[in-house]
């Protein structure tokens, strides 16, 4: 694991020399080449190309730290790069994926949505009649239960901020309200829950409460303006705004209307969080508020002392942003980063904070607050209270220490 | 213009009115109704849910004398032997551990509901070949994986009437924070 990990740095740093997010040449050498006219003016450029790709130069930002069940390709997860990014909407190539049994080749054509159970009309959606609905479009991010979940550790990893927290993408889904369908097969309202069923392999399947899903539950068919891509659901998911991504089903092919839970694997024997006193908690839905900071975090090293811009990510499945704070100090003072607009609920919000590193031994953290009063805890106060057992829900405060050399590490502190 | 003209331009406007299209006021409740209806037949073939209250357990049964046979060729290589784990996931054992410093979470020591068993392991396993066992074969992997956590005997006959009473060890365990209860 740990031969692994050091490989996943080592590309992860390259990675980041290659997006260009932190400079790896002092000053001096530019100016030592000058200022020439470059070849690539001298000459007209390529022509146009039917579907754009990243320039060649950042091929090595990539998701990373992918992880399979022994014997398979496509039951784990890989992650989003959050180092390498920067503002708040995730490349839909480079949004994080998680699955449980591969993902499925699924031909929209062949592909149905059944709904029925305690339903007046049990009806089957064909993609094409889905796409005739009314959409909404949405800026939501979506997180995995299991985001975050090596802070749970004794030892912080060593691992980059993407490779422990980049089970969080962001992105503008549109699709159709799931209310509409579910009232257009008349649900019994006084059900109080759904069964949703991907037609993957796993054929991963979830209880829903029916008041989220009469409130902002979405069937998801467009991701960033484009159609959803296979990994994250192609052609249909459930779009739970701000909940465990496992809830959003992909390749959504069936809705039952059901009395009770139907304590499928994946809230029962998954997704639920075994406490230090053995008791597990069960139905823990929204994702609670997080931040981190993406820039400078572990893996990169500072090139010298002088002015450099704090950035990061914060978000809560709660609601909505309301500050950010930066500590540079190890927690002594905290001050309050800017946050760029437009600050949405259950969206991604990049903070900012200016600072002048003086090349001493600092840590840095962030501490998010949300509109509804949640405060990002200490990871010691979170561990005091969970234990160290659990897998899912940790939002505690991530800390990185910057060494006299500019070295940037994950710490506890 | 007399009272009786009035009303007539009134409807005549009415009627222009819902032949140029549904109003603006209607959009938020205007849908297209395109689903079509689904036939019984249709949702008995899709629907492989079943809850812990048994609804959806197809007819058939098994016990653990002939489940045995199943695990060995279908679940084995990846399960170990007796469900003792490896390469993938532990099936058996664990109970007493989850409060301990290294807690193993199996069928036997963590899984809240029989049901579930039977639910997953039709729907997705074995992992190369989902859906391919029959509810006979699934219901004598149930009991087999029953059996080796102790929770039921070799003989014991699973079935649609039998599982939904089986009592999990760690069910008592969860607790359910969905609503919110107030502080």
């Amino acid at each position: 694991m740990d031969a692994v990990r050091r490989v996943f740095l080592k590309r992860s740093i390259a990675l980041l020399a290659a997006s260009g997010l932190i400079s790896r040449r002092p000053p001096a050498a530019d100016a030592a080449e000058g200022l020439d006219v470059p070849s690539w003016m001298k000459s007209p450029g390529s022509g146009f190309n039917d579907y754009g790709a990243p320039a060649k130069y950042e091929s090595k930002v990539t998701r990373t730290f992918g992880r399979s069940q022994p014997g398979t390709t496509g039951s784990g997860a890989i992650r989003t790069p959050l180092e390498a990014l920067e503002g708040t909407i995730t490349p839909s190539g480079l949004h994080f994926e998680r699955s449980h049994s591969g993902v499925p080749d699924i031909d929209p054509a062949k592909h149905r949505l059944l709904i029925h159970g305690m339903v007046k009309r049990p009806l089957v959606f064909t993609i094409d009649t889905l796409l005739r609905y009314p959409m909404v479009s949405r800026v939501h991010f979506i997180e995995c239960a299991g985001n975050s979940q090596l802070l749970y550790q004794p030892t912080p990893p060593n691992l980059t901020a993407g490779q422990t927290h980049g089970l969080v993408s962001c992105s503008e889904w549109t699709g159709v309200p799931l209310r509409l369908l579910l009232e257009e097969a008349g649900a019994d309202h006084t059900a109080p829950w759904i069964l949703a069923e991907g037609a993957d392999a796993a054929a991963m399947s979830r209880s829903v409460p029916m008041a989220k899903a009469m409130d902002d539950a979405i069937l998801a068919l467009f991701q960033n303006g484009e159609r959803l891509r296979p990994e994250n659901g192609y052609p249909v998911r459930l779009f739970l705004p701000g909940w465990e991504g496992n809830m959003s089903v992909k390749w959504l092919r069936r809705i039952k209307v059901v009395p009770a839970p139907i304590m499928t694997k994946d809230e029962t024997s998954r997704y639920t969080d075994l406490q230090g006193d053995g008791k597990s908690l069960m139905f823990t839905y929204p994702m609670q508020v997080k931040s981190l900071i993406t820039r400078p975090s572990h893996g990169i090293t500072l090139p010298g002392p002088g002015v450099y811009q704090i950035s990061g990510i914060a978000w809560s499945g709660e609601g909505t942003i309301r500050r950010v704070e930066i500590t540079t100090d190890g927690g002594q003072s905290w001050d309050k980063a800017a946050l760029d607009a437009p600050v949405l609920p259950r969206a991604l919000t990049r903070f900012r904070l200016p600072w002048r590193w003086d090349g001493g031994a600092v840590v840095l953290k962030s501490r998010a607050v949300d509109d509804k009063g949640n405060v990002q805890p200490e990871r010691e106060k979170f561990t005091a209270e969970h234990g160290n057992n659990a897998i899912f829900h940790c939002n505690a405060i991530q800390a990185w220490s910057v060494a006299p050399s500019g070295e940037v590490k994950h710490v506890y502190a | 213009m007399s009272t009786r003209d009035l009303a007539c331009a009134a409807a005549a406007l009415v009627i222009a009115g819902c032949a140029a299209g549904a109003r603006m006021s209607d959009g938020a409740r205007m849908t297209p109704n395109l689903g079509r209806p689904a036939t019984q037949a249709e949702i008995a073939t899709w629907d492989i849910s079943v809850g812990p209250d048994g609804v959806g357990l197809p007819p058939g049964g098994g016990t653990a004398v002939k489940g045995a046979a199943v695990y060995e060729q279908k679940c084995q290589a990846c399960h170990g032997a007796k469900g003792a784990g490896q390469p993938n996931d532990r099936l058996v054992g664990g109970q007493g551990t989850l409060a301990s410093k290294t807690p193993v979470r199996t069928i036997g020591s963590y899984w809240p509901y029989a049901t579930t068993v039977f639910d997953y392991v039709r729907r997705a396993m074995p992992y190369i070949q989902p859906q391919s066992l029959s509810n006979d074969e699934v219901y004598a992997l149930t009991a087999y994986l029953l059996h080796l956590n102790g929770i039921i005997g070799e003989q014991d006959e699973i079935n649609a009437q039998t599982l939904p009473k089986i009592a999990m060890p760690n069910r008592d365990n969860f607790i359910v924070v969905y609503p919110r209860r107030a502080p």
